[in-house]
């Protein structure tokens, strides 16, 4: 492991009107490791995703990818910085009014790093790699299961080989045995391209089969961070609220009675 | 004296958000058209806009279009007749439709066919991040979903107008020789007699701009929907009354321009 973190967040800071969103987190994900990130719903994680992706500004802090402050680079080096990331989304967002395939492919195709038969074999390929069958392939996303969605969502991800991975609730919607495979998947195919990985999961058993280490959001600001096995057992009585889903605790629900 | 001022501050914030809109509609219009002019291009995403806008837009500009010519003489006749001047009617209505309404009624049907499909397809993909999903896969969305249907407005509309203008004469010339007895031959010699190419001109140019309104306030009002389902439906309503209204409005400025000197 390299001294360099290959994602390094500092002090970022994200406010939409009255409400802070993100309140200065600081968070370092070493190169080829995977990072799960916890919190309840509207604690800030996927705009946390988002500022990294850049398709959010935050208002303040550092955002660094292999120790380069991307907020201040030059909008050439932004995209190709940007180009590298990975990005499942919760829903998939698989664009509907193209196939499968040409969702596969669309990153390559975007890159120009492929022609459009390549990118068709490449699909194919990857699609082959998250189980799914190379006539998937001519389908529209509307006529996937969930599952399959997902899946095709992870191929589209990893399609041009990032070195970073997001993963925005990657099992949520999904049956316990489809969410199973799918961490498989994921696992696999970050092993196999060296990604580092971020992922948000509301899912315990997702999150300890996905994440080397953890970390968890709470109102903006990491609250915890340790290694993944120790979810379960962190000692921190905020993480074992979360984790054991106790309705009493340190984090109150701003229920209205 | 507390609601006179309430009444003037809200007055205040009505003129400053109406012109912070204004400034962001008139910045989106800039960026889309520029990425018209910029690589990479989308030539399938334009086919597929074209296709949508022009050809399948056909049937119900042409069915306005035809109807439009048949009521206008019509009752250009029960008019004209009380002045013994019936011989006015093909010019009448060679006019009335090159000039007006076959841009204005082929956009006013354009805006709520193609305008509301435009504003629900792009707010659904916002809605379900499918545009965020496009700038994490190093597509400009700007580039890859507006630029293209902003050109395809532009360039479709004029094409629809010729459309309308050749079947809203047809309109006019059935009634004109089935019901009011006109000799063909007169009929069509006093249309064309009236007829000079600034008057096709000006319309096919007010086609174009009805055309670039029109995809410009899908695009926009899609692009920035929020809030799921009944955000869309809400982007929906607004594109078609955003257009249908700045049709109306800028007709009368184009016509200004156009013909008073």
């Amino acid at each position: 492991m390299s001294d360099t973190p290959k994602i390094r967040l500092r002090g970022v800071t994200k406010r939409f009107g009255d409400k802070l969103v993100l309140d200065g987190i600081d968070l370092d994900v070493a190169p080829q490791t995977s990072m799960v990130v916890i919190g309840g719903s509207g604690s800030g994680k996927s705009v946390l995703l988002k500022c990294i992706l850049g398709l959010i500004a935050p208002d303040s802090g550092t955002i660094e990818i292999d120790g380069q402050d991307v907020l201040r680079m030059p909008h050439k080096a932004r995209d190709a910085a940007r180009a590298r990331i990975g990005m499942l989304f919760q829903n998939g967002a698989l664009f509907d009014s193209i196939s499968v395939a040409e969702n596969v492919a669309f990153g390559l195709l975007a890159q120009k790093k492929a022609t459009r038969a390549e990118a068709r074999i490449r699909a194919e390929e990857v699609l082959a790699q998250v189980g799914l069958a190379a006539s998937v392939g001519d389908l529209a996303p509307a006529e996937l299961s969930g599952g399959m969605q997902k899946r095709v969502a992870l191929a589209r991800a990893i399609a041009a080989s990032p070195d970073i991975l997001f993963f925005d609730e990657p099992t949520t919607g999904l049956d316990p045995i489809m969410g199973a495979v799918i961490d498989g998947l994921i696992t696999e195919q970050v092993k196999r391209m060296g990604s580092t990985a971020i992922a948000i999961t509301h899912d315990m058993a997702s999150a300890r089969r996905i994440g080397d280490r953890a970390a968890m959001i709470h109102k903006g600001r990491i609250v915890w961070e340790g290694p993944a096995e120790s979810l379960m057992d962190s000692g921190n009585p905020m993480v074992d609220q979360f984790t054991h889903g106790r309705r009493d605790g340190p984090i109150q629900m701003e229920l209205r009675r | 004296m507390n609601t006179l001022l309430n009444a003037v501050a809200a007055l205040g914030r009505g003129a400053l958000s109406a012109c912070e809109a204004t400034g962001r509609v008139t910045l989106f219009a800039v960026l889309g058209l520029s990425h018209i002019l910029r690589p990479p291009f989308y030539g399938r995403a334009f086919g597929r806009a074209m296709l949508e806008i022009g050809y399948l837009s056909l049937p119900v500009v042409a069915l306005t279009a035809v109807f439009t010519g048949m009521v206008l003489a019509l009752q250009s006749s029960t008019g004209l007749s009380r002045f013994a001047v019936e011989s006015a009617i093909p010019s009448l209505v060679v006019l009335s439709i090159t000039r007006e309404l076959g841009p204005v009624l082929g956009g006013l049907m354009v805006a709520g066919r193609v305008g509301a499909a435009m504003a629900a397809e792009i707010g659904t993909m916002r809605v379900t991040d499918q545009i965020d999903a496009l700038t994490t896969l190093s597509t400009n969305p700007l580039k890859y979903l507006v630029a293209p249907r902003l050109l395809a407005g532009i360039i479709a509309l004029p094409l629809l107008v010729v459309v309308a203008d050749i079947l809203g004469v047809m309109g006019g010339f059935i009634i004109g020789v089935a019901k009011l007895g006109f000799n063909p031959y007169i009929y069509l010699q006093n249309t064309f007699n009236a007829l000079y190419a600034e008057d096709v001109i000006s319309g096919l140019v007010k086609a174009s701009v009805f055309g670039f309104v029109i995809t410009l306030m899908g695009c926009y009002h899609g692009y920035h929907s929020r809030g799921g389902a009944q955000g869309v439906g809400a982007a929906t309503t607004a594109a078609v009354v955003t257009s249908s209204v700045l049709i109306l409005a800028l007709d009368y400025v184009l016509t200004e321009l156009f013909f008073t000197k």
